[in-house]
């Protein structure tokens, strides 16, 4: 349109103060996209878990075990369509500080359960045929650059401890995104065998799928009362409450990263309204000139949100893309501490958002100023 | 015909009647402009002079439509501007004013052609017609050569001229000039003024000029001092013009 | 071959630069700070500078202090997450655990194990010649956190009777110790203001046992203050654990320095299968992910915020001499040399960014003793820390701050240093 020439003119007035502004503007975008992907990491159980997913843990501590016969019953109860079990193995692969997590699982019901961590099939049943065998999800895999056949070490104290070796079978890929790809799967059998007599036949927690996410708090409470009284109680939630109820415990980092956020923004609109104010006052006689030549009151406000506009969209677009960019490398600084690290679309159009917010607000005084000019008050400054 | 007595009938193309301006200064109000009259008729070039402080510009504000009266009224073109809303004055001003001041008149950040282009781009024309408009503009300066260049990089006198050139881009109704050779040499300062002149005779443009400089004031075809908030013509003492143009 | 060469070359380089910018940045805060000194501009000038670009001198001082704010608030939180941790530890104790476990949850020992260590050299003795050891299993049980009504993993530790003896800085402040054989609990400071129903007097019931709370102790900010205690064969026994199996021993040695004799006796004795950790130790470790986890996103933060305070703080500087160059010609032009004009700027960006760096401590002050709490990761269960702001932390906030401020004023100092005279007084 054919005022961008003139925008556009104004904008690179001052060369380095236009960078410099930018450059705040891509600075307080990346830290938002940052920001917002970290809270994103520690809500993620929440919005991953399956709506009609269910976990079954022992009531009376996480850590306590419950017993593999519990799965009939479990499975008796109406809507239930799979149950399987996981047990939580906690073994080190060569070092401590290699941490990924371990589960024992029970092949013949995994896929139905988690249909959306996806094992190619030759490599499933080249799995389910070999006793020691391990399907590991991609990300580990790629961590520690293991292929199929590598054979892991895996050393713990528990169990009767002594080192576990397994035969990397396979290799599973989430569905979506945001689908946990460092968990290590071996055999129930295996475990079984291998475990002191004392501690057999005990599984670490359920999961089960219903048939109608409606079902599940009537299913949950089925399964409990099941169980009531006896030497393992159960508690029986949904996959997302106990996600939710997890992420609870890490406190305040919600208000922590609001409230960094919020300092970060205001400073912005701190930085740019002084900006473009300052553009403004030193150009009071250019501006009076337009009025004088017919450019109305509106126009000039006009003029200045655009470019204070501009500089939003150009700063904060570069910002959002550079974090696009760099924000997996910096996932790679926070290895195995958190969750993996994503960028979501939904994050970039947010920070897009704010970016514009933070444009036409800290424009709007300045350009105010610049639509209450008096023509002739302007000029006699001459 | 230019008539400062308020007898000017209906017929010329600016007319101000009765003007009064008041304005606050530290407490104070100040009187700038009493019960003054013009008329001036179209393709006439008028100087205005005066003391510092006479209210020479605030006239010129006021026949602009910058700035509105404590009292009176002017019409220009049988448009009466006294009484129109900010907005329609700021249309009313692209339309019919062409304006040159003593300085900071070009947008620095643009080139000849987009600070003469300006008034254009509040119309409906096309870009090709824009061009061409400017072009011709440019021309009649003299200074179709220098299209692309920047204020920095043009003299004062070149400045001046691409002034004019956005001045009449338009063709408004008339031209309102505030000191235009105020800050230039006088070899320069000469150039525009013929410039003005030839304006005035080829083109049959409306002038009205404020100057301190009499040897400017001289190109005009009438002079007119302000005096006390009113209008008188050179040369004449103010007691001897007839009833409405003394205070 | 090249390609390492080549590699190595830009390494160096990276270095050599990196050594640079820290060289000019220390150069320039000494020089910056001791400009008065130097200096022959006045610095009178500076502070009309300020007063006349007052909003952007206010902003840029917003930038820094916010920065700072956070930087020491981060690392605060990390120090008080690792400060609650270790103090759990004391120098003269020992930690024994079977060996090859990397936490007290793994670990197991029996009660023969037990009587050993109770016989080795180097563990101290009570009035009556008992040796002060304490046999523990570590429990996570869900309690709802007063805040939420969600429940929180907490850390339930069944101890000996004779606990308090071999971690003497916890005190009871309230109630009673637990009695040895009975459903008794004591629990930690932070823990009867964090989750609900731990008060004195109070009947709870977990791990299919009825227990009641008899006393609070203090644990001098430790991470026992977020635990509950109780007596460690009655925990066994209602979490159906093989009795008379522990996860741990704590000993308290004879003196710190006989810890090396204890281990040594442990640990070549061929009946056991343990490691023997100073407590210490093995509390710092304890905190490795989580305080990692904080300072890292901490850092990254910090950092971030840091640029867009430089930018800020070069803003404002830019400004600065663009608003001032006539003064500045005019003052070259009459005999004030180039560095004279560089200090005086350097100084005015470092008298930014100090109280910028000043108000941004002083706003986070507060925060110092504020409680909060959170997941160790590696134990699973809650504990409740506070931030520690330290002298130090804040003196690395100021610091941190006059780099911002180098950064920010040295470019721009240096331009209106060398930009020629000529063209400054021209320029309207």
């Amino acid at each position: 349109m054919k005022f961008a020439r003139i925008i556009w003119a104004n904008l690179v007035r001052k060369k380095m103060r236009l960078i410099l502004t930018l450059g705040s503007f891509a600075v307080a975008l990346f830290l938002f996209a940052f920001l917002a992907v970290v809270r994103d990491a520690f809500n993620r159980g929440a919005d991953v878990a399956g709506a009609d997913r269910l976990v079954v843990i022992n009531r009376t501590s996480i850590i306590n075990l419950i017993p593999l016969s519990y799965r009939d019953k479990i499975l008796r109860i109406p809507s239930v369509t799979y149950v399987t079990h996981n047990n939580w193995f906690g073994g080190i692969y060569q070092e401590e500080k290699n941490f990924f997590p371990q589960f024992v699982i029970d092949p013949e019901n995994q896929r139905q359960v988690f249909p959306e961590l996806i094992v190619p099939d030759d490599q499933w049943n080249a799995f389910l045929k070999d006793r020691q065998g391990a399907v590991v999800g991609a990300k580990t895999a790629e961590r520690f650059h293991w292929k199929i056949g590598d054979r892991i070490p895996i050393k713990t104290t528990l169990y009767g401890g002594g080192s576990w070796e397994f035969n990397l079978d396979g290799i599973y890929h989430g569905k979506r995104p945001q689908d946990d790809e460092t968990q290590f799967w071996f055999q129930w059998d295996y475990f079984e065998e291998r475990i002191p007599q004392a501690i057999k036949g005990q599984i670490g927690w359920y999961v089960l799928r219903v048939k109608n996410p409606d079902d599940a708090v009537s299913v949950a409470k089925a399964i409990d009362t099941e169980f009531a009284n006896s030497p393992n109680e159960t508690k029986t939630e949904t996959e997302s409450a106990f996600a939710a109820s997890w992420v609870k415990q890490f406190g305040n980092i919600q208000t922590l990263i609001l409230s960094i956020g919020s300092v970060v923004f205001f400073t912005l609109l701190l930085v740019t309204g002084n900006t473009m104010a300052i553009s403004v006052r030193e150009r009071t006689s250019e501006l009076a000139v337009f009025k004088a030549i017919g450019y109305s009151d509106r126009f000039l406000l006009f003029f200045v949100l655009a470019e204070a506009l501009s500089i939003a969209i150009i700063g904060g677009g570069l910002g959002l893309i550079f974090a696009f960019l760099a924000i997996p490398g910096l996932a790679a600084a926070l290895n195995g501490l958190l969750p993996s690290i994503i960028l979501a679309p939904s994050m970039l159009v947010f920070g897009f958002v704010v970016a514009l917010v933070v444009g036409i607000l800290s424009g709007l005084l300045p350009g105010i100023t610049a639509m209450r000019l008096r023509v002739v008050n302007a000029l006699r400054r001459v | 015909m230019v008539k400062v007595d308020g007898s000017g009938g209906n017929s010329s193309l600016i007319q101000a009647r009765d003007l009064d301006k008041k304005y606050r200064r530290g407490g104070e109000e100040i009187h700038v402009l009493q019960g003054l009259n013009l008329d001036v008729s179209q393709g006439e070039f008028v100087a205005f002079m005066g003391p510092s402080g006479s209210g020479k510009t605030t006239l010129l504000n006021l026949l602009g439509g910058l700035d509105v009266p404590t009292r009176g009224s002017i019409t220009v073109a049988g448009d009466e501007i006294t009484h129109m809303s900010a907005s329609k004055l700021t249309d009313w001003r692209a339309r019919h004013v062409g304006f040159i001041f003593q300085m900071y008149n070009l947008i620095p950040v643009l080139t000849a052609f987009q600070n003469v282009e300006l008034p254009l781009l509040l119309t409906k024309l096309s870009k090709a017609e824009r061009r061409k408009h400017v072009e011709t503009a440019l021309s009649i300066v003299g200074l179709a050569d220098r299209m692309h260049h920047f204020p920095r990089q043009l003299s004062g006198g070149q400045e001046q001229r691409v002034t004019i050139a956005r001045a009449i881009v338009s063709d408004p109704t008339f031209l309102l000039c505030d000191e235009p050779t105020g800050d230039l040499d006088r070899k320069s300062a000469d150039e525009i003024m013929a410039l003005i002149e030839e304006l005035v005779a080829s083109h049959h443009k409306t002038v009205l000029m404020v100057t301190h400089d009499p040897v400017v004031a001289s190109r005009a075809h009438t002079i007119l001092h302000l005096d006390k908030g009113a209008l008188v013509e050179g040369g004449k003492s103010p007691q001897s013009v007839t009833a409405g143009g003394v205070a | 071959m090249v390609e390492k060469l080549v590699f190595g070359l830009i390494i160096t380089l990276a270095a050599v630069a990196a050594l640079l910018l820290v060289l000019v940045v220390v150069l320039g805060i000494a020089a910056g700070l001791l400009a008065p000194f130097l200096g022959s501009v006045p610095i009178s000038y500076n502070f009309r500078s300020i007063r006349a670009r007052w909003t952007s001198t206010i902003v840029a001082i917003l930038g820094i202090a916010g920065t700072v704010g956070v930087f020491v608030a981060m690392l605060s939180l990390a120090r008080g997450f690792r400060a609650t941790l270790v103090a759990s530890g004391s120098p003269g104790n020992a930690l024994v655990m079977r060996a090859g476990s990397t936490s007290e949850m793994m670990g197991g020992i029996t009660l023969d194990s037990i009587k050993v260590l109770q016989d080795a050299p180097g563990i101290a003795r009570d009035s009556s010649g008992q040796p002060m050891l304490t046999h523990e299993v570590v429990g996570v049980i869900p309690v709802p956190l007063i805040s939420t009504g969600t429940d929180a993993n907490v850390q339930v530790r069944g101890v000996s009777p004779n606990v308090l003896q071999i971690r003497t800085f916890v005190k009871i402040k309230q109630g009673r110790m637990f009695q040895e054989g009975l459903n008794e609990l004591v629990v930690g400071s932070n823990a009867t203001k964090t989750y609900a129903g731990l008060t004195v007097g109070n009947k709870i019931d977990f791990a299919g046992g009825h227990w009641q709370v008899v006393g609070v102790f203090d644990a001098g900010g430790s991470a026992f203050d977020s635990e509950v205690w109780c007596d460690s064969q009655i925990f066994n026994a209602v979490l159906k654990r093989p009795a008379n199996i522990f996860q741990s021993a704590t000993v308290h040695l004879a003196s710190p320095a006989a810890f090396q004799e204890f281990k040594d006796a442990v640990t070549s004795d061929p009946r056991m299968n343990v490691d023997v950790w100073r407590e210490i130790d093995y509390y710092a470790k304890q905190s490795t992910t989580m305080t990692r986890l904080i300072t890292v996103l901490g850092g990254i933060v910090a950092f971030i915020m840091a640029i867009g305070a430089v930018f800020g703080a070069l803003n404002t500087m830019y400004s600065a001499v663009a608003e001032r160059g006539r003064e500045i010609a005019t003052m070259r032009a009459v005999g004030f040399s180039a560095w004279n004009v560089i200090l005086s700027f350097l100084f005015e960006a470092l008298l930014i960014s100090i109280i910028g760096g000043i108000i941004g401590c002083v706003v986070v002050l507060p925060l110092n003793g504020f409680t909060t709490n959170t997941m160790n990761f590696q134990t699973f269960s809650n504990v409740a820390f506070a931030f520690k702001i330290t002298f130090d932390l804040l003196v690395m906030g100021v610091i941190f701050a006059l780099v911002m401020g180098v950064l920010g004023g040295l470019l721009p100092a240096v331009r209106a240093a060398i930009s020629p005279v000529a063209v400054a007084l021209r320029e309207l």
